[in-house]
């Protein structure tokens, strides 16, 4: 996989202020850095610096900084709600990154590890923490080695005032909730929990617990050190910096890259190397995201611009679908991976979702009439705010925003039956439609 | 919740989702708020309790076999 730095957005900044942010100039190797180019490019962690922690939040907040791993909470407010707990808090790192198309915290915790534990660190000491804890799927065991020496590097050094430990998670669609990885560092089975309790005021050993995306914590630690107007120097004034989005589908380099928020779509496109057939759509947001039609490639990546269309920048996933592809079996086999991976533990996803799916794969096979239709519709509207998590909230958001964006479509697979494309190998890879093997 | 608050102060329904079994009492005991999707698992049509309604979903969230429902203080 190809991966672009991306110049941010470089019409709204001068030169003069171009501090390193994520992604900039050193990635494109790949390669991770140590400890010492780690503070070579950066300078030292900004714990010194502030004078105090709230001064920290007081930034955060100033700069405006969001959550990265979707929800696009504010992070300040978070950081504000576990320090005003009292007592010993606890911070986790979640790297569990479960949407399918998403590469971006694998590849930032890969290129800049220290970034993303400096953030996490500071974090601790603004919330009273003594303890990170940082959660990795399964899977990327490499990774977890590479995180491991990180780590051996920091504690040499004796950089951090807290303690670090790293976890290894079942990794399916639903580990990735914050409450899914509070039940697991309690000795449980790595899947939602519904609240109260909230997570900020009883988590992780029944302590005050402050979950963050990865980019996150990056972010956090940039703006410790170059201040809140450094940070709010890209972005729009409502949605300030930049973020890593993962590109994939029709485009000739796909990967992650760094981009302002407020970029066009389709200049993101072009910084992934350019589409490679002409497109039907994007789907935005991953498998629990929106399909927007083509028509709709111009829209800026902010939250005001494509909340109209249903959609929100998310975790950063953009996947071009081409004209050759058909929207309904694609969507249908996301569908099925969705319902097979939810947690079964609430009505919706145990009979809802899987009705949902089976219903889309008629659809998408033409096996489907107006009947069937209207009773799939019925059955999508009532999938949201009926769990403990948002698991099915996200299915229902990609289910209807399929049946608006592959309108024309529907009707052929109705009338005629699937259509060529159908039967044509799919284009967006999907992990198979099978239940975990573990929770724990 | 402080010391303060009223006794007839608003309340608003709540499913614990994972408990919940779907087997539709609450569906039963409490119509004017609460639907039931086609395999028995409730549909809130709307969380805040009025008053007239109040003692009926008090007996509804005592029925619930599984504890389930919840009657929250405040509007939320
Ligand atoms: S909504 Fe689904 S994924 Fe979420 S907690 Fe309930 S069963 Fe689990
Ligand atoms: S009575 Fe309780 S268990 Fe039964 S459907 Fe209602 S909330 Fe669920």
């Amino acid at each position: 996989m190809n991966t672009t730095t991306g110049a941010m957005n470089s019409s709204a900044f001068s030169p003069a202020h171009h501090a390193p942010r994520l992604l900039s100039g050193w990635c494109s190797t790949g390669a991770t850095a140590t400890l010492v180019e780690h503070l070579r490019r950066y300078g030292p962690p900004a714990l010194g610096t502030r004078t105090s922690p709230m001064s920290v939040v007081e930034a955060v907040e100033a700069a405006g900084l969001t959550g990265r791993g979707g929800a696009g909470f504010p992070t300040g407010r978070k950081l504000r709600a576990v320090a005003e707990r009292g007592g010993r808090a606890v911070v986790v790192v979640n790297a569990m990154e479960s949407e399918p198309a998403s590469l971006k915290d694998e590849f930032l915790l890969t290129v800049a590890p220290h970034l993303v534990l400096d953030g996490a660190v500071l974090a601790a000491t603004v919330v009273g923490a003594d303890i990170v804890h940082v959660c990795l799927p399964r899977t990327r065991a490499v990774q977890f080695g590479q995180l491991r020496a990180a780590l051996d590097e920091r504690r040499s050094a004796r950089l951090d005032p807290v303690r670090l430990r790293l976890h290894a998670l079942p990794h399916t669609y639903v580990s990735s909730e914050s409450t899914s990885l509070v039940r697991w560092l309690n000795g449980g089975p790595a899947r939602p929990q519904g609240s109260p309790p909230r997570t900020h005021e009883r988590g992780v050993a029944r302590r005050p617990t402050l979950v963050s995306n990865t980019e996150t914590f990056a972010h956090l630690a940039l703006i410790a050190r170059y201040g809140a107007d450094w940070f709010r120097q890209a972005g729009t004034p409502d949605e300030p910096g930049t973020l890593l989005v993962t590109v994939s589908g029709a485009v000739a380099a796909p990967g992650v890259l760094e981009t302002a928020f407020g970029t066009p779509l389709d200049v993101i496109l072009d910084r992934a190397g350019g589409r490679t057939e002409s497109l039907q759509a994007l789907l935005l947001g991953g498998l629990g995201g929106t399909w927007l039609p083509a028509e709709h490639l111009r829209v800026p990546l902010a939250r005001r611009e494509l909340a109209p269309l249903g959609a929100a920048p998310g975790a950063g996933v953009l996947v071009a679908l081409p004209r050759a592809a058909c929207g309904l079996s694609e969507t249908a086999r996301m569908l099925a991976y969705l319902a097979a991976d939810g947690a079964g533990q609430c009505g919706p996803c145990r009979f809802g979702l899987p009705a949902v799916a089976e219903d889309f794969a008629a659809l998408a096979a033409g096996r489907s009439d107006p009947d069937r239709l209207s009773r799939l519709r019925r059955r999508v509207g009532l999938l949201p705010d009926r769990g403990a998590c948002r698991h099915p909230d996200g299915a229902a958001r990609l289910a209807a925003s399929a049946l608006r964006a592959f309108a024309d479509d529907i009707d052929h697979h109705l009338t005629q039956g699937a259509c060529a494309a159908a039967h044509r190998p799919p284009r967006i890879p999907v992990p198979p439609a099978v239940p975990p093997e573990t929770w724990r | 919740m402080t010391p303060a608050t009223p006794v007839t102060s608003a309340k608003t329904l709540r499913i614990d989702r994972i408990a919940c079994t779907g087997q539709g009492l609450c569906g039963e005991l409490l119509p004017e708020l609460i639907d039931l999707d086609e395999w028995g698992y409730p549909i809130v049509k709307d969380r805040a309790v009025p008053d007239h309604l109040r003692a009926h979903a008090r007996r509804a969230a005592a029925a619930c076999p599984l504890l389930a429902l919840h009657l929250d203080a405040g509007r939320t």
